[in-house]
This record gives C-alpha cells, structure tokens and sequence, in this order.
C-alpha cells in the first residue's frame, strides 16, 4: 500500500452529486497543496439510506474517526487540522452511520422475484432496451470498460477488456456463459442474488450477447440451488412471452436464448475452463490457458465467462453511467462488493460495501462485532484460497490489491471471522482437507502436494508436529503455487503460507510445546480436575466412557492421563466447571 | 464384450420423456444423470447401463463422469437423508461433533445407509444457512443451530 490514510467521502445515494463535488475537490485541492507527497488518497464511497440533509459524512483511515462536514470550509480545517498537524477536530466529528450500499443486491427482498412485471417497474429491462437501440456493442465494451468494473468471481479481471477479447476472437458462433457455481463453503452471494433477482442476470447476459455477438447464453448453477434455478426459470420464461428474451428482442435484429444447465457437486467446475468441459457433459477437469475461452471456450468457440456478482453490476452501469460507477471505491476497485459474513460475528449475513471500505466497519460496524464477549482473532477472506487476516490489518480498505498484499485475496466474497476459540492449525486443516477432497487429480503438485501438506497439519495437531515441517511446507506449497495447472492447486496453500506469517507462535505452541490454546486440537488437551471447585457429585467418573477416573465421594476424584482419550465428556457434563482443560 | 442391459430394467416414462427432450443437445449427460438419480433416488446401474444405448456414450464415459462428481450416488440411499453442513461456519461452530454424535446415534458412517434402509448420513458443504450454523437437512428440512443433546430427539421423529 502506498498510501497512509485514505479520506472516504460517504455520498448519499439520492443525494445531488454536486454538493459531494464540491468537497471532494476541496479535499483534493487542499491536499495537493499540504500534501506534496501525495500520502493520501480520497475515496468517493457512497452510502445508502439518508443521514444529515445538510452534510456529508467523511471517515478517515486508518484513524476511523468520521466528520460531517458541511462545505469546502470543513474539507479545509480537517485537511489542515487533523491530517497535517494531528489534531483533533471535535467540532465536527461524527458517530459512524449505515454504510452499506446496494447496487448488485438493489432489488433483493424488495420485489417478488418471480413476477418481471416488478423488475421492469425498477427500472428493469431499460438497460437491454438502451443497448439495443442507442448503444453500438462497441459502445457497450467501451462503458463496461470505463466503469472499471472488475471480475467478481475471483481474479478480477477487467470485465470490458475480457468483452473485448471474445468480440475481436474469429468466429460466427459465440456464448455467455454465467457462472453460478458458487463453491466456497461459506458463502452464498450469488445464491441470494438469483433468488433474489434473477432477472437482473438473465438481462445482463444478453447485454453481454449483444456487445460480443453471441446469441445463446448457458447459466452453469449449482444443482444445490433448487430455489434460484426455478426462479431462473420463471424469469427466463416469462421474459421469453414478454419478447425479452428469444427471437428479435423488443423488435430488433437481435436474439439471444439462455439455457441452464447444472453441476455435480465439484469445486473445481468453479474454474472457467473445467466448468466448460462439464457444460460439455464431460469429468470438470481444468485444462491449461492460453487458450483462454475468449478465444477458445465453449465447444472450441469464443465464449464469454462471467461471475453472477459481476453481471448483476451491468444493468445499473448501463443505466446510470459509466463515471456513476466509476466515482465509488477506490482507484484500481470501483463499485461495490458483497460479502458473506459468517463465523463467529453477532449478525452474520449478506453485506454489500462500497470497495475501500475497511475490514473492521464490515466485521464491527455492519455485523456487530463478536459475540460471547470473545476477542476477534483473524478473519479469512477468500475461501479456501485466500488467507487470514489478523487485527492488526482491520484498517485496511478492501480492495483487490490491498488484500493480495496482505496475502489473502478477494475471492468471491466469503469473510469468515474467528475468535479466541479458533485454533489455525485446525481452521488450515479444515481447508487443506476441503482442497485435496475437491483436487481433480490431474496435475501432480496438486494431488501429491495437498495430500502431504494435510499429513503434516494432522500430525502437528495429534502433537507430532518437528519445526523442520514448517519449512518443508512452505517449500511444497511455494512448489504448488508455480507448478499446479489451475487456481485451485496453485492457491491451496494460501492459508497455510498467512497463518506462518501472522500466527507462527500458534503453530510453534503445537510443535513445541505440544498446546493448543484455543482448545481444537482434542489429542493435545489435558483435562483435570479443580478441587476447589468440585463438589463431589461423581458425574465424570460415571460419564467417562474410558474409565479414566478414579477416586469416591470421601476422597475426591481425579483423572489419570495416560488412560484419557480426550473425549471431553466430564468437562461438558460437570456442573460446577470443576474440570479445567489446557 | 459389451454388457447387455438388463431387459428386465426400463427406465421410467417421465425419464424417457426427458431424454427424449435432451437427446439432441449437445453435453446432454449430467442433465440426463440427474433427471435419473431425481427418479431414483440414485443411479443404478442398469439405468446407466440403458444410457449408454439411448444416448450413445459408452459405459466407461458414463462412469468416469458418475464418478467425478460429488453429488452423483451409485448406492441407493436410506429413506431419510441426512446431510450435515461441514461448511466453514458450521466447522467453526460445531459442526463435525454434530456428525460423529449422529454417526454414534446411528451407528453408521458418512456415506453409509442403515440396515433398516431408513437412514443415510452425508456431509455436505455449505447449505447456504451458516447464520444459522450448525446445520442438517433431512430430506429438504433444515435443522439449525444444533447441539448435540437435540439429535437423538430430532432422529426419534423419523423412526416413527
Ligand atoms: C478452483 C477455482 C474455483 C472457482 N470457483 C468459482 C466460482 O464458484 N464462481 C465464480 O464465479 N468463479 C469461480 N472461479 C473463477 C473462474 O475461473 C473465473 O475466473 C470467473 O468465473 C470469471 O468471471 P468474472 O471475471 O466475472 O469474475 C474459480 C476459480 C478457481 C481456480
Ligand atoms: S491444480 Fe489441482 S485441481 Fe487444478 S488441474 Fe491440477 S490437480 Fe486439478
Ligand atoms: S457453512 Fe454450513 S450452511 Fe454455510
């Protein structure tokens, strides 16, 4: 990150964009002259719902402290007050406000997903209409590309120049295909947004027929998502008898039908190029790009491959603008993302945030911080490909370069928080167990690699663990992540790599000292007893299925290790907390 | 040698009608694996065996794909399925002791089916309920925020 502090200007979203301006530029002409070194950078985020009519709502990182600021006068005294000398502005602080911001999710629990006539009256469909009748496809590209608007599924990738591709490819027969194979354990954005709103999906594909020159569009979903694949069905019909969808759209010379089509339960069919070989009805095994689907996908043509996420953005960029977009989020990541927060956090649930915002307003802000008054340990972003992220990096805006940097990545938007209970030799094992259940087998780093890395997290957790291990892993994930022949072998020791970073001395306290302090790691545990507080009511020598326990109601009770098999009985069914575990 | 379908084995008429529907289009084969494993509950082998004929694509195909695929059974399944989330948030809360008690209970593994062919324990991932982790489903019905002490009751309603 080459930036201290960030300034996020909190828009609203009906608010006029002029009074917004007005402090932006104020912002920007201020630090140009107090800032030569340029350490700031100021982010257009935007917020919904309605705060103070009178002004604006800004928020300062990593300093998390918001102002309302009422004109170019406020932009000003905090520029020169608070950024440069480091003096706090009291007067015109502010308590922290909604920042959710919905453009992927806008129709979402608002309108009955399988009626369209309640799509079209939100302004659903206007965007089809506008590119058919006003807009060339390349002026269509052109837009997608200017609104910065980047791939949703994972990589990231600018989604106007991956139009652009599959437009210039050689070819009379093209296809967009929708990836809704949603396979991070975890996460169910794209799910909620088909349920949702499956017309936005079924428009954007064939905004996206239009502006490549395909006229068949296939959704590869989930066979999990029986809900979101009737309503995909209700939309696609009745868009169908309306003139939506099928033959000469609204009138015109352009046709385009969607088919959907189901996957089988594997992972790997996430990735764009074994996803189009179980399309084609065959084993979902990646093969290796170039050539990429632009030029080579589906049945050898040039085939358009897009995240659900990613095509619910296109309706509202055609409709309000490309600069619209391109003004929320930071500079290399416009507009918004949706996460799905789950884990050890008070309100888990979908979040849609504008990019740049931190980490810690989505965790504490949006989802009530955590509950059980336990401490926040990490959060792991991502999925299993990704990385965690400790407290110290809660200030960090989302965006696709700041969580690389930080050794995780974006991914489709699982965000799982732990607490203090969370082991990460244990959470790394339970992913790594996840990567080589769901490896394809084809490339060997991949298959051979995982297996090992897993063997050595099961004997680090049963306290079998050597340091020299540690090392040894780092050398086959580095292996896997040159070697493998798709993103799943080549991220699969991501989280292990993050954990090393930031939580070596849990990984050295299993090695070492044989301990897990989170209390995961079963065969690690010691269980005793606490006479202090036991009462002698003879409960865990009853409940001990090993017989471990010996002793009377006289004499007391106590557990002999050598014969406990860790099953923790007695510590759950005693009463008085008598019996300590560590 | 060719294996000779089983002739006392036809596929049912609402499969046939679908395969009839699908014949045509290209990458037909999971579409048609499903409209069966739907009818069946799983996929028998004289169902696959039917296959290879009406649709063309040798046996050999059609098992290295039944067998790649996670969500394809070539084991007829008990009456109640099971499924325990083993997803992220259901790990992290709890959700492996939900399956080693329910295992316990009934007396069988993941992926086995009880001798009564009343029940089938499987861990899936991820049923898209996490806030409400630990999760099962029976049979379409979901079970949340589990703990331990509920399983036996839940299990005594389906004995019934
Ligand atoms: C192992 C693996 C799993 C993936 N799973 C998904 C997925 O579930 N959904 C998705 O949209 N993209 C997934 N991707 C990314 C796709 O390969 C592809 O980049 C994406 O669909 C492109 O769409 P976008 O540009 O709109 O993001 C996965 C990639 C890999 C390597
Ligand atoms: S990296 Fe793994 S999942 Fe990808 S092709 Fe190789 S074996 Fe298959
Ligand atoms: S992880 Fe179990 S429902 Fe999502």
């Amino acid at each position: 990150m080459s930036f201290n502090r960030y300034i996020l200007i909190y828009r609203e979203s009906d608010a006029g964009v002029d009074k917004n301006e007005n402090l932006f530029d104020a912002f920007m002409k201020e630090l140009g002259e107090k800032d030569p070194s340029n350490s700031v950078q100021v982010v257009d985020a935007v917020m919904n719902g309605k705060a103070d009519p009178d002004s604006t709502l800004v928020k300062i990182i990593p300093d998390n402290i918001y102002f309302k600021c009422k004109d170019p006068v406020d932009a000003i005294k905090i520029v020169d007050d608070f950024i440069i000398k480091n003096n706090p502005v009291k007067k015109l602080e502010a308590a922290a406000n909604n920042i959710q911001y919905r453009i992927v999710l806008r129709n979402c629990g608002v309108i009955d997903p399988e009626n369209i006539n309640e799509y079209i009256a939100r302004e659903g469909y206007s965007a089809l209409e506008k590119v058919l009748f006003d807009m060339t496809p390349d002026e269509v590209i052109a837009e997608i590309k200017k609104s910065g608007l980047r791939g949703r599924g994972g990589a990231g990738f600018p989604t106007g120049n991956k139009w652009a591709f599959t437009q210039q490819a050689v070819g009379d027969v093209k296809y967009v295909v929708c990836n809704a194979d949603e396979g991070d354990p975890g996460a169910y954005m794209d799910r909620s947004t088909l349920e949702g709103d499956p017309n936005s999906i079924i428009e954007a594909m064939a905004i996206a027929g239009y502006a490549v020159g395909a006229s068949k569009g296939y959704i590869y979903i989930r066979a999990e998502y029986p809900l979101a694949i009737k309503r995909l069905e209700i939309a696609i019909s009745q868009a169908t008898e309306m003139g939506l969808m099928g033959k000469n759209i609204m009138g015109s010379d352009f046709s385009f039908e969607i088919e959907i089509r189901y996957g089988a339960g594997a992972f790997v069919c996430g990735e764009e190029t074994a996803l189009l070989a179980s399309l084609q009805g065959e084993r979902g095994m990646p093969k290796p790009r170039p050539p990429f689907p632009a030029v080579k996908g589906l049945w050898g043509k040039p085939t358009v491959i897009n995240n659900v996420e990613t095509l619910a953005n296109i309706p509202v960029i055609i409709i309000k603008g490309s600069d619209w977009f391109n003004r929320i989020g930071t500079e290399k990541s416009k507009g918004t993302k949706v996460f799905a927060v789950t884990g050890k956090v008070k309100n888990s649930g979908l979040v849609e945030v504008p990019m740049g915002t931190t980490l810690r307003d989505i965790i504490f802000t949006v989802s009530g911080g955590i509950g059980n008054n336990r401490k926040f340990k990490a959060v792991q972003t991502g999925g299993p490909s990704g990385g965690v992220i400790p407290e110290k990096f809660l200030d960090t805006p989302i965006d696709y370069e700041n969580l690389v940097a930080l050794g995780s990545m974006m991914g489709s938007g699982g965000m799982i928080v732990m607490d203090e209970d969370d082991c990460m030799v244990d959470v790394n094992k339970f992913y790594l167990q996840f990567s080589v259940d769901e490896s394809c087998g084809k490339c060997a780093p991949c298959r051979l690699g995982g297996r090992q890395l897993l063997t050595y997290l099961q004997d680090i957790a049963k306290g079998n663990g050597d340091l020299k291990d540690i090392d040894k892993m780092k050398r086959i994930g580095n292996a896997m992540q040159k070697a493998s022949l798709c993103g799943l072998g080549q991220t699969t020791s991501n989280p292990i790599q993050s954990a090393l970073k930031y939580f070596y001395d849990e990984y050295e306290e299993h090695i070492v000292h044989k301990k897990c302090r989170a209390g995961k790691c079963l065969e690690l545990l010691t269980y005793t007893i606490n006479p202090e507080k036991c009462s002698r009511c003879g409960i865990c020598k009853r409940v001990c299925p090993a017989s471990a326990i010996s002793g009377d109601r006289e004499s007391g009770f106590a557990i002999d290790n050598a014969v406990c098999i860790k099953c923790g009985e007695c510590y759950n069914r005693c009463k008085f907390d008598a019996i300590d575990r560590g | 040698m060719k294996e000779q379908s089983n002739t006392s084995f036809t596929l049912s008429p609402a499969v046939l009608e679908y395969i009839d529907k699908w014949k045509d289009k290209p990458g037909n084969l999971i579409m048609t694996l499903h409209k069966v494993q739907e009818e069946y509950g799983y996929v028998p082998r004289s169902a696959a065996l039917q296959l290879t004929e009406l649709l063309d694509i040798p046996l050999a195909k059609i098992y290295g794909v039944l067998t790649f695929y996670h969500l394809f059974k070539l084991k007829k399944p008990g009456k109640y399925l099971i499924q325990v989330c083993i997803g992220t948030a259901c790990y992290l809360n709890g959700g492996e002791d939900i399956l080693q008690e329910l295992e316990h209970i009934l007396g069988i593994g993941v992926n086995q089916t009880t001798p009564d062919e009343l029940f089938s324990i499987e861990a899936v991932r991820c049923i898209g309920c996490c806030g409400l982790s630990p999760v099962m489903n029976i049979n379409g019905e979901i079970f949340g925020k589990l703990k331990k002490e509920d399983l036996a009751k839940i299990i005594a309603q389906y004995t019934k």
